[in-house]
């Protein structure tokens, strides 16, 4: 049976039935709904909700948990995540799963509240310092945020990474129907005998750290963290294409102006266009081959990347069509958001 | 099918809660939908909105700029969306709050009275409800038991005031099937 959910109310419930029994957190508009949930149903499965004193320390706590074993997350939006990047860096640098939820509004500074995509760069390109990267989703409806958050603690623990759900104040704030997915049972979990769960004794010590003094170790992880990334790369890449057989235009969008460009699509084509959709799930690792692939077909005359941001996906896109075919941009910022009206004019303007 | 509405009006006037009573009926109907709430300062004493799309099919876009309906609470509410409704589409609009008619041919406009039809069903509070009844009676989106049985779920941990937001809800029918 669907249920009518709010965005932050799902991608929250989704969490606890994936498997996630810690959350540290501390309120900013427009994700509250998420931390508000979790407050009441985290202590009905036996799981862990603390308001923290500031980002600093909720991600820190994130942290201890992840290091010893259980399935922990944060959640915030674009000033609180740059708050919590040094975190990232240390969780990162210390191989520990979380997932990190970035319900993103405009900034730069602390902005507005409103819908925005302007943190793109630093969820994809690093954020915090070092040689690293995470694992992240763009959903483009309540429905597939839910299903991205149900799996991405496993994804988290299978590669010993942060992942996390990019959306933003329209995913947090709209209501949709959801089918939720059953509760997953933390018993069923691999073992983490990494983790520093009491079990570690005598010739077993475990140790949870992001320090390397020798050049040598600290080379070897970061070739072990890109190692993986590599991975990432071949089996987690998610994209979908829509309308791009026979396109003549392709749109590249993602998370919700993805959907404000179905609608567009949709219009273009009753008027007789060839245009088309490409929507990157996977935000790193991007989906450059499949993208690539496009701009190498014959009837693909352009690109257009659609962002909430003055522009920070198209540099990815450039980067995957690599000259082939040009590559526009169009986007709103501060807040406001393009409607598929927006679109329409823009792609007909020629 | 798709419909897309705008309902506006003042904080506190329950604007969020009428669009989501079309979500909710719109999922008990077998539809899909979504409802974005306008949030953010303008909610407290300001105006408030949100944009609900009624579909068949997977809704794209939940931004809606040109919608099939307005429904307007307060004055500013009014100005602000009023040119953006499809021609033939609906305006309804709460003249207890708004004295002025609308200045479109290609509108079917309706004025309803929801203040004072709200106090009739025995509730000041219920006038968003009227106007849902409203809308209901002339869209005829959902049959009327499905709202109805909404209504019932949503107030089902204060079932006293039932009886008057149904009550509101027929009033408002009435008044748009005239």
């Amino acid at each position: 049976m669907k249920k009518l959910m709010k965005g932050n109310e799902a991608v929250a419930e989704a969490a606890i039935r994936g498997g996630m029994r810690a959350f540290f957190g501390y309120p900013i508009t427009p994700q509250n709904e998420i931390p508000e949930y979790l407050s009441r149903r985290l202590p009905e499965v036996g799981g862990v909700f603390i308001q923290a004193e500031s980002e600093v320390s909720a991600i820190n706590m994130v942290y201890g948990a992840a290091g010893s074993g259980v399935r922990a997350m944060t959640s915030s939006s674009s000033p609180g995540i740059s708050l919590k990047q040094e975190g990232i860096s240390y969780i990162c640098g210390a191989e520990l799963p979380c997932v990190i939820v970035n319900m993103v509004r405009g900034g730069p500074g602390l902005g507005g509240i409103q819908p925005a995509q302007s943190d793109y760069f630093q969820a994809v390109k690093g954020g915090g310092h070092g040689d690293y990267h995470m694992l992240v989703y763009g959903p483009h409806t309540v429905q597939e945020a839910v299903d991205l958050m149900y799996n991405a603690f496993d994804k988290a623990d299978e590669y010993r990474l942060p992942v996390m759900i990019l959306g933003d104040g329209m995913i947090g704030q709209i209501m949709e129907a959801v089918e939720l997915p059953e509760m997953k049972d933390p018993a069923t979990f691999p073992a983490k005998p990494w983790a520093c769960d009491g079990k570690g004794v005598g010739k077993d010590r475990r140790v949870i750290n992001s320090l390397y003094i020798e050049p040598d170790a600290l080379e070897e992880v970061n070739h072990r963290l890109f190692d993986r990334y590599e991975l990432l790369k071949e089996r987690e890449t998610m994209y979908e294409e829509y309308l791009t057989e026979d396109a003549e235009t392709v749109i590249v969008a993602y998370g919700t102006v993805a959907r404000i460009a179905k609608s567009a699509v949709n219009e273009l084509r009753a008027r007789g266009k060839k245009v088309g959709l490409f929507r990157p799930i996977t935000l790193y690792p991007y989906p450059e081959k499949a993208l690539n692939a496009v701009a190498k077909e014959d009837s693909v005359k352009r690109f257009v990347t659609i962002e909430l941001s003055m522009g920070q996906m198209v540099e990815d896109v450039r980067l995957a069509v690599n000259g082939l075919k040009p590559v526009e941009f169009y986007g709103r910022t501060g807040g406001n958001v393009m409607t598929p009206d927006d679109i329409v004019s823009y792609i007909e303007k020629e | 099918m798709e419909e897309k509405i705008i309902i506006a009006g003042f904080g506190g006037q329950g604007v969020l809660s009428l669009g989501q009573f079309i979500a909710y009926s719109a999922i008990a109907d077998g539809k899909e939908v979504t409802w974005l709430p306008s949030y953010g300062p303008e909610m407290r004493g300001g105006t408030s909105n949100c944009s609900v799309v009624v579909s068949d099919k997977q809704v794209a876009s939940p931004i809606v700029a040109r919608p099939d309906c307005l429904i307007a609470m307060n004055k500013p509410s009014l100005y602000k969306f009023v040119n953006r409704v499809k021609p033939g589409g609906t305006v309804i609009v709460n003249s207890s709050l708004i004295p002025d008619k609308v200045e479109r041919d290609d509108v079917k406009v309706v004025y309803i009275d929801a203040q004072e039809i709200a106090l009739e069903a025995g509730n000041a509070r219920t006038a968003n409800i009227v106007v849902l009844g409203a809308y209901m009676g002339i869209s005829k989106l959902f049959p009327v038991e499905t709202v109805k049985k909404t209504i019932e779920e949503k107030f089902s941990s204060k079932p006293k005031v039932i009886p008057a937001n149904l009550k509101a809800f027929d009033l408002g029918y009435a008044v748009a099937s005239k």
